[in-house]
């Protein structure tokens, strides 16, 4: 246990990236330089991840690659690590955050130099999130992430971007705060934060009920869950373009992350006693976004809502309590964080051209934009989740493992697959396809070397990881195997339910 | 060889995809020279003028010299590639199938792991695969040559042709699959083409209603698709087939929970996994994209919604045949189904003005046949149908196309008449895909059809004798509107305009020799070959690539006189002939009958020219409703329910209460603080009462 690692340099790197982006000055050439530095900051950082990555054995179920200081006291530690369940989010998040940074290249001018290291900021907390071994430490970082979102919003985002950075602002902080409750709850009982003694805690039964619903909150705005998620259309519509991908990309990730990493091993009772309550809420996400997404004028808006249904089939997958629903809900988190992260950045591209985000402005792009046309299609399959894109295999495992922990929910979350191809190919048919009518549109220009070389290695991703999923699975197949185990050791007597 | 088969119009496909995209850049550069900037409006505007008129038509703006090599090029790879894949799978054919070559299987890679969740890509060749890759390749191959001359004006052709080829893919990996969830890749890839292919034509609404209706329907299909497959991991724990099949016969009493209701589990698999069948192959209640497909060009129509995709089908059942085999009332489920759809397809066909409509309805009808020889026990019934249908059906749209771009694009028969003078080629063709259909004797169609009528006769499946009613009577019909149309297109006199008539001209060769090729093969996929599919399960032609259970004596029963009377095959022929005798007193002798049946019969007339009204009917009851519900769990539900009381009403109470306590210099921070701090007051009052009870 000596010193710091590699994790810590994760952690460290974006914030040294921070600074130098600050020290820059103010002008044009300052901007400039502020964009380039924090650019390929964000390449190191993915750089270093793939080291870590390159250092993860994929077959132990355990944490790896752990750091540990005493912090606050011998209880409070200062401790990071990686198993098969955060490795994947954490190459995430290193790996999106180089495609953010230029895709405000041309789209963010003023104030850059905030923009940036605000940017950076957040990929440390987001890191620090799936990397913390301490529930005070994850703690800190989750609550870290909200800052520089809510200012990314607030400042850089549309027209209503204050009441959108307010309400994310607060759906998400009343959340935080019961989940403090629980952690101060939990340091309490097991005299400890440290989350890899508390995996091995057995809280008692009545105090599980307790701490899993305040997790609860705090993971369902997250991800966000039906009916708390009125925020995330919002927030999407007036966040920047960057600020959209991170927002479905990673952020949304956090709540997902948080359910397998607390609410299931620590609280295996309260998990099993409130899965039907999770499985209602999906499905009831699924459906009714899925309706709601379909009427939608707003293309950002649509594809907010969207993410909502997608996450739905996350939520529906963990609480399934096997192999294949909980592998399948992570999975599902990363192709989502590919693919709508893509969308999104589709979305930018004809913003930063028309400056508008309504269908009706839209049109018969493909007559002029054959390459945008063709890109939008494979990121729009891969939202209906198309056989051969990821889309497909996160949603089908969910699904599969729905099927064995309740018939109903499977048949009514199937009818996502029905919905999704709606509201999908309706916003694809308007905007790409027909005529190009609008006197606006006719010199409007396809994409650019720049927007390629963003769009071009994420379809090759959501092909690659729809073709070979077994790169994600086998990463976290013997981390959530030991995950599911906790929890039937937890649940003891009534093993019986499950299988 | 089965990887070059598959993978060889996967190659096509990105070839041709990059040489599309390089085609455009060129053509819009060229553009952008000629015309400048600031002209660009007017050109795109008598572009998008043109591309306005009616059906199939071929908005050709000038192209570069440049496009046009880079067109020819991706005309040559992709039909190149189809014809080695073709002549590969009659190889295949020859020793799996005809030969005493062993099925094959062979791996490619892993797919999908999770815990016994093991799903891999895989090739499976037996016989079955290798009826299907020789039909599938031999049509792809065809339409690929054929469409080189149908598309010659369109811009766009590279598109077009990597469209096919990815279509050919996709089929490919459907057919040789080994699990059900390879399968459903093809099953959604052939879906993805065919959505791509009926909205080639992008600029027109028309066409992208079609193609999004064909998504949505198939997807429903799917729906039951996906349910069927997770009902048969649990059950047996694979979904490899040879696991499967091995399965079932522990299975055969099992039952499983499902919504609540006790039901045995392989009826309900077997159900669930038809609700697919039933949707990619357009039976009665998920039919009605298919006529709406036939947006798409001709060639298109030929191979996806005639010969290929819509029997995958049938293909699913047949493949499943150990699990068909032991869910009866599954089984009956697919003979009822399948006789509707011949029926109500058939009627619908009656009445249909618009060539490749009747055309489309006809396929519809026969794929109903088909289902029915499945229902029935006779899966070599169905697929010999299926294969010979292939052809003929084939033939006759590549005829129609043949036909409407002889007349410009021109596609309502009432407007036809007396072309044989003018395509006498193309009408020859035609006729000899009308015999096959009608089921002339000697032809194709004659001995898969006649099969599955007397399959229907004999089975002993419960409603077998609806289905032959069903099928006699669509024997009837299928004859009349073959007829019908054969006639009100080239017999009698022309009702064309002048013009258009004077124009009529032959079409060029690269058309007419795959005509010519269907056309032989509608002969002799009869006679030479009949006997090798209408042969035992476990015989040397199908080496049990189907499977029929002990009890299933039904193909036997077919030439047992005791069980089939001899009126019985004398059946279908006598429908032929009326139905040819009718078409020929309506629409050649007296003209005028039908317009006077329809008048004194309106009211059944506009239900068959509306299709019974089932598009009304969905319109009235998903598409509204759905939209209306939307708008309304948008706007009531997110905004006044959710947002009203939670994060609005909140902020609003505040902002009252605040107003009135205290006059702050406000902003919304502090509002939103306040409630906050209530919040966790709140809250840490309630959680120190809870905690206290512990």
């Amino acid at each position: 246990m000596f010193g710091f690692g590699i994790l810590t340099g994760l952690l460290v790197l974006p914030l040294v990236g921070a600074a130098f982006v600050l020290l820059q000055k103010g002008d044009e050439a300052g901007s400039r330089n502020a964009r380039w530095a924090a650019f390929w900051t964000t390449i190191a950082t993915f750089v270093l991840s793939l080291v870590a990555l390159a250092r993860f054995d994929s077959a132990k179920p355990g944490f790896q690659l752990v750091e540990r200081m005493p912090w606050l006291g011998e209880q409070i530690v200062y401790q990071l690590g990686v198993d098969g369940i955060s490795m994947p989010f954490v190459i995430l998040t290193t790996f999106l955050m180089p495609f953010c940074i230029a895709a405000s290249f041309h789209s963010i001018r003023e104030r850059a130099r905030e923009y940036y290291a605000l940017f950076l900021l957040l990929e440390t907390s987001m890191i620090g999130v799936f990397a913390g071994l301490d529930l005070v430490l994850f703690y800190v970082f989750f609550e870290m992430g909200l800052i520089p979102m809510f200012l990314i919003i607030g400042i850089w985002g549309g027209a209503r971007r204050i009441y959108a950075s307010f309400k994310f602002f607060l759906y998400t902080l009343v959340g935080s705060v019961l989940m403090l409750l629980a952690i101060m709850a939990m340091y309490w009982t097991a005299e400890t934060t440290d989350i890899i003694k508390l995996l091995a805690f057995k809280f008692p039964s009545g105090m599980q009920y307790w701490l899993w619903l305040a997790f609860f909150a705090s993971f369902a705005v997250k991800m966000p869950m039906w009916p708390v998620h009125t925020w995330l259309p919002d927030a999407h519509v007036e966040a920047p373009t960057a600020g959209s991908v991170i927002l479905a990309g990673i952020l949304l990730k956090m709540g997902g992350y948080g359910f397998i990493r607390f609410s299931l091993p620590m609280f295996p009772e309260a998990s099993l006693y409130f899965a039907n309550l999770v499985f209602a809420l999906s499905v009831v996400a699924i459906i009714y976004t899925s309706l709601v997404a379909m009427m939608q004028e707003d293309i950002k808006k649509l594809i907010a809502y969207s993410s909502v249904a997608h996450m739905g089939f996350v939520t529906m997958g963990l609480f399934t309590l096997n192999a294949q629903g909980v592998q399948g809900a992570v999975f599902q988190m990363v192709s989502h964080g590919l693919v709508s992260g893509a969308l999104f950045l589709c979305v930018g591209i004809v913003y930063d051209r028309m400056h508008t985000r309504q269908i009706a402005a839209y049109g018969g792009l493909v007559n002029r934009m054959p390459l945008y046309g063709v890109v939008f299609l494979l990121f729009t399959m891969a939202n209906v989740g198309l056989p051969g894109t990821s889309g497909f295999v996160g949603e089908f495992l969910t699904l599969l493992g729905a099927y064995k922990a309740n018939t109903w929910i499977a048949f009514l979350a199937t009818t996502g697959v029905i919905f999704s191809a709606c509201y999908a190919l309706w916003l694809f048919a308007r905007v790409v396809y027909g005529k190009l009518e609008k006197h606006e549109l006719e010199s409007i220009p396809d994409l650019d070397r720049r927007e390629l070389a963003l769009l071009l290695p994420l379809a090759l991703l959501v092909i690659y990881f729809g073709v070979q999923p077994n790169t994600i699975l086998s990463m976290s197949q013997a981390s959530v195997d030991a995950m599911l185990g906790l929890v039937k050791a937890g649940l003891g007597g009534k093993l019986a339910v499950l299988n | 060889m089965a990887q070059a088969i598959v993978f060889l119009p996967l190659l096509g496909f990105i070839i041709a995809g990059i040489a599309s995209l390089l085609a455009h850049k060129a053509a819009s550069q060229k553009e952008v020279l000629a015309f400048g900037n600031a002209d660009h409006s007017t050109h795109a505007g008598a572009a998008h003028g043109h591309a306005d008129h009616g059906h199939d038509d071929h908005h050709a703006p000038e192209a570069s010299p440049h496009s046009e090599g880079i067109s020819r090029f991706a005309e040559v790879v992709t039909t190149g590639f189809l014809g080695i894949a073709c002549a590969l799978s009659w190889v295949v054919f020859a020793q799996v199938a005809l030969g005493s070559g062993a099925p094959m299987r062979i791996l490619v890679a892993d797919w999908i792991h999770v815990g016994a969740f093991e799903a891999d890509w895989a090739l499976r060749v037996d016989t079955l695969t290798a009826v299907m890759l020789v039909v599938v390749t031999s049509v792809s191959c065809l339409v690929h040559l054929y469409s080189i001359g149908y598309m010659h004006e369109d811009p766009a052709r590279p598109r077009f042709m990597a469209y096919l080829s990815l279509f050919t893919f996709a089929m490919l990996m459907l057919v040789t699959s080994d699990n059900l969830v390879q399968m459903f890749f093809g099953w959604e890839g052939v879906g993805l083409a065919s959505y791509l292919l009926i909205g080639f034509w992008f600029k027109k609404k028309s066409a992208n209603d079609a193609a999004m209706k064909a998504f949505i329907v198939n997807r429903v299909g799917d729906f039951g698709f996906a349910l069927g497959i997770f009902l048969v991991f649990w059950l047996f724990g694979a979904v490899n087939f040879d696991p499967v099949f091995a399965g079932v016969a522990g299975h055969q009493k099992t039952i499983v929970s499902f919504l609540g209701y006790q039901v045995p589990a392989l009826e309900l698999a077997a159900c669930l996994l038809f609700m697919g069948a039933m949707g990619k192959s357009a039976q009665f209640l998920l039919h009605t994209w298919l006529p709406d497909a036939m947006e798409g060009p001709t060639p298109v129509s030929a191979l996806i919604h005639a010969a290929t995709m819509v029997t995958a089908g049938v293909f699913m059942v047949a493949r499943l045949s150990p699990i068909f085999e032991a869910a009866p009332f599954a089984q009956s489920v697919v003979l009822i189904i399948g006789a509707i759809t011949a029926f109500f397809a058939a009627t619908v066909g009656l009445v249909q003005n618009d060539i490749k409509r009747v055309i489309a309805y006809s396929t519809c009808s026969q794929l109903g046949y088909m289902f029915v020889a499945l229902g029935a026990g006779v899966y070599q019934a169905g697929i010999y149908h299926l294969f010979t249908h292939a052809f003929f059906k084939a033939l006759l749209f590549l005829g129609a196309g043949s036909v409407i771009h002889a007349m410009h694009h021109e596609q309502d028969i009432r407007k036809m008449g007396g072309l044989m003078k003018k395509i006498p080629f193309t009408a020859t063709m035609m006729l000899i895909g009308t015999i096959a259909l009608t089921g002339f004797p000697f032809t194709a169609g004659f001995y898969s059809k006649d099969a599955i009528i007397e399959a229907a006769y004999v089975a002993h499946t419960p409603g077998h004798v609806f289905a032959f009613a069903a099928t006699v009577l669509a024997a009837f019909m299928t004859s009349f509107y073959s007829w019908r149309l054969w006639f009100m297109t080239f017999a009698g006199k022309t009702r064309a305009d002048h013009h258009t008539y004077d124009h009529a001209h032959e079409s060029p060769l690269v058309m007419l020799v795959p005509l010519g090729l269907l056309a032989a093969g509608a002969i002799l996929a009869g006679f030479p070959l009949v006997h090798a599919f209408l042969s035992d399960a476990n015989g040397p032609f199908w080496k049990n690539a189907l499977f029929t259970g002990a009890a299933n004596h039904t193909l036997h029963d077919m030439h047992d006189h005791a069980k089939l009377p001899a009126w019985v095959p004398w059946t279908p022929f006598v429908m032929m002939v009326a139905g040819f005798v009718l078409a020929w007193l309506f629409y050649i002798k007296w003209p005028s009958i039908p317009g006077q049946i329809a008048e004194r019969h309106p009211a059944l007339y506009r239900f068959l020219l509306n299709k019974w009204y089932f598009d009304e009917l969905y319109d009235a009851i998903f598409v509204r409703p759905a939209r209306a519900l939307g708008h309304f769990l948008w706007k009531k539900g997110d905004g006044w329910l959710i947002d009203g009381f939670g994060p609005d009403g909140i902020s609003a109470a505040v902002l009252r209460i605040t107003g009135r306590v205290v006059k702050l210099q406000t902003g919304y921070v502090y509002h939103y603080a306040f409630a906050m701090l209530l919040g966790v007051a709140g809250f840490v009052t309630w959680y120190l009462f809870a905690g206290g009870a512990h």
